[in-house]
């Protein structure tokens, strides 16, 4: 049944084939029996799972179901959930219990999606790894002595070893394509402004955006159809005309105009990996397609502009989190400044400190024209570069990532090294636009991933280039060995 | 060695909307504590502003009643530090592009003179909430009821050379976001406060002297005190050869001085930037004409109208369109008696703000209204009471004992006209003085006023005054 695909469940339930509480109760056994090699979830929600699957089953004999009535999944743990633990893997909020639910926790909860529990990922969103979760990192089902990418690695791990046909993830600068990426699933990062960041706990506003990671790109149109809408609660939320964005599943490929950026296929790239990415030309092309090399000068920048911009953020961010008034504080301060610094001490991990500091430090008189203004100028020399290479191409196909999972603890000791595994994610997140992650092979017997990026407001495209890889592939049905 | 004060002023006017400015908690002021905090501003882990467009209205309007400009584009950037009572770590404020561009007002000085003063800006903002000192037992309790109020900063430039010409800076702009409704006006509840910039030079230098920043001043008394003593300490420093320092200091009403709160060194940095929460504010023409067009007639106006139309002084028409509910006050009474708007002017500023100033009412709540003093001043206008029974008849009002008609009728004050009466009450006086009537004859004019006196007292201060002039000097010529 968990080999299913998060469509063929919805196909099942609605032919009366299985019931929500059989799938909800199937999930989570699995999750209870083999979790514990993964680290993957934080918090499981049983009960309240196999209670939403009962009213589920109720609405589905009344006959008001809808398309993915009944279908669990998971919520990365930085997504608010009412009456239940939001952690966002960090000590600070260990003890945080949200009274709110985030705008794509309710749309989930009124079409009547059980949740099995919350998912891990880095502390905050920081994070290519999962490492630096308070809650301990998450493994790689692939292979559990290497990370399964971060920052929505917990909700990739989970996915990929069938603990849940679905899991909300964010992408800040990779965080859903590279994990998606590393452990063989299908993951989509929305247009900024689609879906609503009401109750997603901010890292760096301007460049966070929730999506939906899933097997196959069927699955994630369809829980994009869900998650995507205005929400007049968050000011950036784009007001849209509704859409199906598995609408364009089944367009033909031919004369779609492909983009290849010089600048993505240099050097630092694993020699598996561009094998696997030149193997995925050579099948587009047989479906029709047209490739053109297009030029991204100014993506070289985005890693520096990234770092820059987003600790800049998130400094302001995460200010609220003082001892004040919920989250961590320390033991018996001694006066208001002490209280301060030792909840913030104690409850932050070192990376999110690490990138306080340099946000503090780049927003700080003096430093301010020559890091955040300057990064938000080179960041709209960034966006100008793909406007023009869509004046060119429909979509543009790269590596998510430069090489295969890593092993666990092999680029802790030096940010920088951590940072790079990011290089051609993060120029999407500063442009603004939607891409995609899609299994594509695998090296030495690890998942490449390949991405797709579209024009703004294109995920439907980008779902149906996806759809026809897939319909003509099966690296997206491989399941990890130990979890088949 | 002769010292020249420059002040310039930052107020803050609360604006009057039901709602917060980035959220949807009521701004009711008096609430149990943290009953009216919504998660937004609590500052909860994922939440997010979403700007109230009746707050932007409010602040178009004050730019458009001060003559400024109207950004077409401005940003809401936010100002970070650390307070308990800054639930998010940072106010969302205006910085580098504020809604209201550069504007300007006039007052009017004692001596009749006018001075403009320029407003550089004024900006939207977010209020912080309060932190309590008293009663926690060593420990500080947290109120976020206010946190999230609107807040328009009005900053002039420093134009102002004295505390009197502070004070009336102040007033007139209490008065003009009252007269436009944006702001209550509120003192005692901090709905309009004010920080003070402070410096001297030298009369005749140009440079200006190292400033001080007196914080949160909420009386027109306490601005013009702290100003006070803070020139007064300036000078003696500079006169002992000494240096002002940068800092921002609190006023103390209760020891009438200002004492350091923090100095220029120990400031924070901020670290403005554009908040990522919120779009840029893109405000239309046809928004701003809409807003033109909504505007109230103002305190200038107002009082070019009262001096034109009521042919009343400069100062009479100043103090009168002072407030809104005083103009208001005043023309209902004007109305009551036509052509004699000097007559109901010297009222409303005589009688009614004395007895106003002495029971500490504000005049909307006074016990005589505008109708009710009409009444009374009706009846000096028709001779059916002299202006000295009137004021005894207001007393009587202002006590509670009905409208003028009554009180007239009830204490029997109405106005003795009837000359036959009048003349008999001259006639005993005449009789009963014949030693001053001897000595008035004989050249002692002085003593008609004694006379007079007689007569009125005799008749209870009821006689006409004018009759009782007139038939005086017929007896006793």
């Amino acid at each position: 049944m968990h080999h299913k695909t998060l469509a063929e469940l919805a196909a099942a339930l609605g032919d009366g084939k299985v019931s929500s509480v059989e799938l909800t109760e199937h999930f989570l056994r699995r999750i209870e029996s083999l979790d514990h090699r993964l680290n993957s979830l934080i918090t499981v929600t049983g009960e309240q799972a196999l209670e939403t699957a009962r009213a589920a089953d109720a609405a589905r004999a009344r006959g008001e179901a809808g398309p993915l009535t009944g279908v669990p999944i998971v919520h990365k743990d930085i997504f608010c959930t009412e009456g239940v633990r939001t952690s966002c893997a960090s000590r600070m909020l260990d003890n945080f219990i949200s009274p709110y639910d985030a705008g794509v926790v309710e749309r989930f909860k009124a079409v009547g999606c059980p949740v099995l529990g919350k998912t891990n990922m880095d502390e905050f969103a920081m994070g290519s790894s999962n490492e630096t979760s308070d809650y301990g990192p998450v493994n790689n089902p692939w292979d559990t002595q290497r990370v399964p990418g971060g920052s929505s690695g917990g909700s990739a791990a989970a996915v990929a070893a069938r603990l849940a046909p679905g899991a909300t993830g964010t992408d800040t600068g990779g965080s859903i394509r590279q994990p998606a990426a590393l452990t063989g699933i299908t993951g989509l990062k929305p247009t900024y402004g689609r879906v609503s960041r009401w109750g997603m706990i901010a890292f760096a506003s301007s460049l966070d955006q929730g999506g939906p990671m899933a097997r196959t790109a069927e699955d994630c149109g369809l829980m994009l159809n869900v998650m995507a809408g205005f929400d007049e609660r968050d000011s950036t939320s784009l007001e849209r005309p509704a859409e199906d964005f598995n609408a364009r599943l089944n367009t033909t490929l031919k004369g779609l105009k492909i983009g290849l950026p010089r600048e993505f296929f240099g050097e630092g790239m694993d020699p598996g990996v561009a094998r696997v990415i030149d193997e995925a030309i050579d099948f587009y092309k047989k479906l029709g397609a047209d490739f053109v090399e297009v030029a991204l000068p100014h993506s070289g920048l985005s890693v520096p502009v990234y770092y820059v911009v987003a600790p800049a953020e998130c400094s302001s961010n995460l200010a609220r989190f003082d001892g004040v008034r919920y989250g961590y504080r320390c033991e018996d301060p001694k006066d208001l400044m002490d209280l301060y610094m030792r909840s913030r001490g104690e409850g932050f991990g070192p990376e999110v400190q690490r990138r306080i500091m340099v946000g503090t430090y780049a927003l700080s008189a003096g430093y301010f024209d020559a890091y955040y203004l300057k990064a938000q100028k080179i960041r709209r020399l960034i966006a100008d570069d793909f406007r023009q290479a869509f004046g060119q191409v429909d979509v543009i196909l790269a590596p998510t990532t430069p090489t295969t999972a890593f092993r666990l603890g092999e680029k802790t000791a030096d940010p920088v090294t951590m940072y790079l595994s990011d290089i051609y994610t993060i120029a999407v997140n500063l442009a603004g636009l939607p891409a995609m992650s899609l299994p594509a092979g695998f090296s030495e017997g690890l998942p490449v991933g390949m991405q797709l990026i579209g024009n703004y407001f294109d995920e439907a495209r980008l779902l149906g280039v996806a759809h026809q890889y897939q319909r003509g592939t099966e690296w997206h049905q491989m399941a990890p060995a130990g979890f088949e | 060695m002769e010292w020249e004060t420059v002040i310039g002023l930052e107020i803050h006017a609360q604006l009057s909307t039901q709602s917060k400015i980035f959220s949807g908690a009521s701004t009711a002021y008096g609430a149990e504590p943290n009953t009216q905090a919504c998660a937004v501003d609590l500052g909860l882990p994922g939440v997010l502003p979403v700007l109230n467009r009746e707050a932007v209205r409010m602040a178009v309007k004050f730019g458009l009643a001060i003559g400024a400009p109207i950004a077409p584009r401005s940003i809401f950037a936010r100002k970070n530090y650390f307070y308990p009572d800054l639930p998010k770590g940072y106010q969302i404020s205006q910085y580098e592009l504020p809604v209201v561009g550069r504007g300007q007002v006039d007052i009017e000085l004692e001596d009749g003179q006018t001075r403009t003063i320029g407003v550089t800006r004024a900006h939207l903002e977010e209020d912080a909430g309060k932190s309590l000192h008293e009663d926690y037992h060593g420990m500080t309790g947290v109120d976020l009821n206010r946190a999230g109020t609107p807040l328009l900063e009005i900053v002039s430039e420093p134009d102002m050379r004295s505390a009197r010409e502070a004070v009336a800076y102040m007033k007139k702009i209490h008065a003009l976001v009252r007269y436009l409704e944006i702001c209550d006006g509120n003192m005692q509840e901090g709905s309009f406060r004010c920080d003070a910039n402070v410096s001297v030079r030298r009369k005749g230098t140009e440079k200006f002297g190292t400033r001080t920043e007196i914080k949160n001043l909420n009386s027109f008394r306490f601005l013009e005190r702290a100003i006070h003593f803070e020139v007064e300490r300036q000078i003696d420093i500079l006169e002992g050869g000494g240096a002002v320092v940068q800092e921002t200091r609190l006023f103390d009403p209760d020891k009438g001085e200002t004492r350091s709160m923090r100095s220029k060194e120990e400031a924070n940095d901020y670290r403005y930037f554009p908040d990522p929460d919120l779009l840029p504010l893109d405000i239309e023409p046809a928004f701003i004409e809409q807003v033109r067009g909504s505007l109230p007639e103002l305190p200038d106006e107002k009082k070019h109208r009262f001096m034109n139309d009521h042919g009343l002084s400069a100062y009479d028409a100043g103090v009168l369109t002072a407030s809104r509910e005083m103009a208001e006050y005043f023309e209902q009474v004007a109305a009551a008696v036509e052509g004699q708007a000097k007559l109901a002017a010297n009222w409303v500023m005589g009688e009614l703000t004395g007895a106003l100033n002495r029971e500490s009412r504000e005049i909307t709540d006074s016990p005589v209204s505008a109708e009710a003093l009409g009444g009374l001043l009706r009846r000096i206008q028709d001779n059916t009471i002299s202006g000295k029974i009137a004021k005894e008849v207001f007393e009587a009002m202002w006590a509670g004992e009905g409208d003028a008609d009554q009180v007239i009728e009830g204490k029997g004050l109405k106005q003795i006209t009837d000359t036959g009466a009048i003349e008999q009450v001259i006639d005993q006086v005449i009789a009963d003085n014949p030693s001053q009537l001897e000595q008035y004859r004989s050249g002692k004019d002085k003593l008609f006023g004694f006379f007079v006196g007689q007569v009125m007292k005799r008749t209870g201060g009821k006689a006409n005054p004018a009759q009782v002039n007139d038939l005086l000097k017929q007896k006793l010529s």
